[in-house]
């Protein structure tokens, strides 16, 4: 196992290069840490961690800053993400896996994993000069001539449909994530034992059975901990989010409406920053997505060990 | 013992998509209330035999059967037959224990619900009734609703059997069930069968040649595809008609 005192000097001098190399990551990590902290520290003494989590002031005139609008933005635009990249994402997997035939499957797996190697600003181009138009002209007057009527429903779609807004981000967030959902939902549904939905099968269960009561159940820690993963993914993306939403601290029932997400709020706002509480605030909104990625990452890691274990036992 | 015949295989011969010719021109009986064993070496085609009865191979592309396998009339292979129904009618119980991610109540209903049955009280009954007919109830009653991955491996193969016995099957088939199973969960599942026998007809592929003399009443010896010899397991095991059987079962090779 280690190889660390082995005799043998060039065994000694490739240890010790390898092993400096997987410090270094764990240096960056906490040096990283320790500069949120640092340059964060004039904001987090003048405003607190929780008054800073729950203010919606984002206002450089008068000096005081608060982290929910963007979180708000980052919450919601995340969550319609997940909504539709879910469903899409775990369609294809159970496509690939359970009902292509064998030639169609390498060409759709290449195509998927081709998407997510798409660089997330072209995404974010194509949103602002596609997508957004698409949106403002069709898509949001249809959304609330329809479910804006619904009683209850209405407030999400209030506004003039401007294209520019987190509904937008949500969908560039979500086509961005499905690749990777989906890749790692696959490889989930391809840990589930082929004699186990043989069984099913054996019993009568039609395709769509298997899928529902064996495959998914069994790798469902495993889906679980992709969508964690990708929760990640969709929190932390910046050039994508940025072209569409565009950059408006409030927090709005709309999904029609602009918002402001912590990756845009940093990317649009450094140059801005001529007080150094703002700049302080800003690397506190770092920070506070530092920990968020962190823990998420962290989280999505759990499920994926115990869905390996649980395979491998 | 009966004498009506439940599956008749027919000059069937069958085919892997890569073109492996994997049966050849197997034809056997399989009388009605009996247990069948299929014995051979290793990729002799047992299995390959077994699985063509519940049309198994139809899962992945580029199998091939000829011949046919008749099933109360009908001819199994043919492309009509309606697969869902087939195996509702002809269960199969695999080498390892196959657990669904579900409670033991569930596992069981499982295959109830898929043909329907909703009723809650009829679903308590026919689980109980499967999981008694399995000689598992005892082991199980109290926990019912806890996960079937934690019964030991020869409790999760009477719950699999329980589980296939629960839709009420007319044929059984079992492939080498209890290679993965201790002595005593071995011993079980071999009472289990020939109690079994007197409701629905066994077709079992075994590894093990005591299996077969002790639980059989008729034994197939294949070889390298080819049905050698099939006759009553007490003429097989004491004067076999075929060198290559005697070859077989006194452990000159295989």
């Amino acid at each position: 196992m280690p190889v660390l005192f082995k005799k043998n000097p060039v065994d000694i001098v490739f240890s010790v290069i390898t092993a400096a190399a997987s410090v270094s990551v764990l240096v960056f990590i906490v040096g990283i840490l320790y500069v949120l902290f640092a340059e964060s520290s004039a904001a987090i003494e003048k405003f607190g961690v929780v008054r800073f989590l729950t203010s919606t002031d984002w206002d450089p005139v008068r000096e005081s800053f608060g982290a929910a609008t963007s979180l708000y933005g980052t919450a919601v635009a995340t969550a319609i993400s997940l909504l539709i990249a879910i469903p899409v994402a775990i369609g294809i997997a159970v496509f690939i896996t359970e009902i292509a035939p064998d030639f169609l499957k390498t060409p759709i797996g290449v195509a998927i994993e081709l998407l997510a190697a798409i660089p997330s600003i072209i995404y974010g181009m194509w949103g602002l000069f596609t997508l957004a138009p698409i949106m403002a002209d069709y898509i949001e007057p249809a959304l609330q001539a329809t479910l804006g009527r619904v009683p209850g429903l209405g407030i999400l779609f209030e506004g003039t449909p401007m294209g520019i807004d987190l509904l937008t981000a949500g969908i560039i967030l979500s086509i961005m994530i499905i690749p990777f959902t989906a890749s790692i939902s696959r490889d989930a549904f391809n840990l589930t034992p082929e004699v186990v939905k043989e069984s099913a099968y054996a019993l009568g269960a039609t395709k769509w059975e298997v899928v529902k009561n064996v495959v998914i159940p069994y790798s469902k820690l495993g889906v679980f901990g992709g969508i964690v993963l990708s929760l990640g993914r969709a929190l932390g993306e910046t050039m994508a989010v940025a072209f569409v939403l565009g950059n408006n601290h409030q927090i709005t029932s709309s999904i029609l409406d602009a918002a402001a997400t912590i990756t845009v709020t940093l990317a649009n706002e450094f140059t801005e920053a001529d007080t150094d509480v703002y700049l302080a605030s800003l690397f506190y909104l770092a920070l506070i997505l530092f920990v968020l990625s962190f823990v998420t990452l962290a989280v999505a890691k759990f499920f994926l060990l115990r869905a390996e274990q649980r395979t491998s036992r | 013992m009966s004498s009506t015949v439940e599956l008749e295989v027919n000059r069937l011969n069958f085919y892997y998509s890569g073109g492996v010719h994997a049966l050849k021109d197997i034809s056997l009986p399989a009388y009605k209330n009996n247990v069948i064993a299929l014995i051979g070496p290793s990729g002799c085609g047992k299995t390959t035999l077994l699985r063509c009865f519940n049309r198994m191979h139809d899962l992945y592309p580029g199998n091939r059967y000829e011949g046919e396998i008749r099933f109360k009339g009908n001819n199994i292979l043919s492309r009509e037959i309606d697969l869902i129904d087939l195996r509702s009618r002809i269960g199969m119980v695999f080498q390892k224990p196959t657990p669904f991610p579900m409670s033991i109540f569930d596992n069981i209903a499982y295959g109830l619900k898929l043909k329907g049955i909703r009723a809650r009280t009829e679903l308590s009954e026919r689980v109980e009734q499967a999981l008694r007919h399995a000689a598992l109830w005892d082991e199980v009653k109290d926990k019912l609703h806890s996960s079937a991955y934690a019964l030991s491996g020869g409790q999760q193969q009477r719950l699999v059997i329980a589980r296939a016995l629960a839709v009420e099957p007319e044929v059984l088939l079992f492939d080498e069930p209890t290679s993965a199973l201790d002595p005593i969960s071995t011993a079980k599942i071999e009472e289990l069968a020939i109690k079994l026998k007197q409701e629905i007809t066994i077709i079992i592929v075994t590894h093990n040649m005591q299996q077969a003399a002790r639980i059989s009443d008729w034994t197939g010896f294949l070889m390298l595809g080819e049905l050698i010899e099939f006759d009553r397991t007490d003429k097989i095991f004491t004067s076999p008609s075929q060198k290559l059987t005697e070859d077989y079962i006194t452990g000159r090779f295989g």
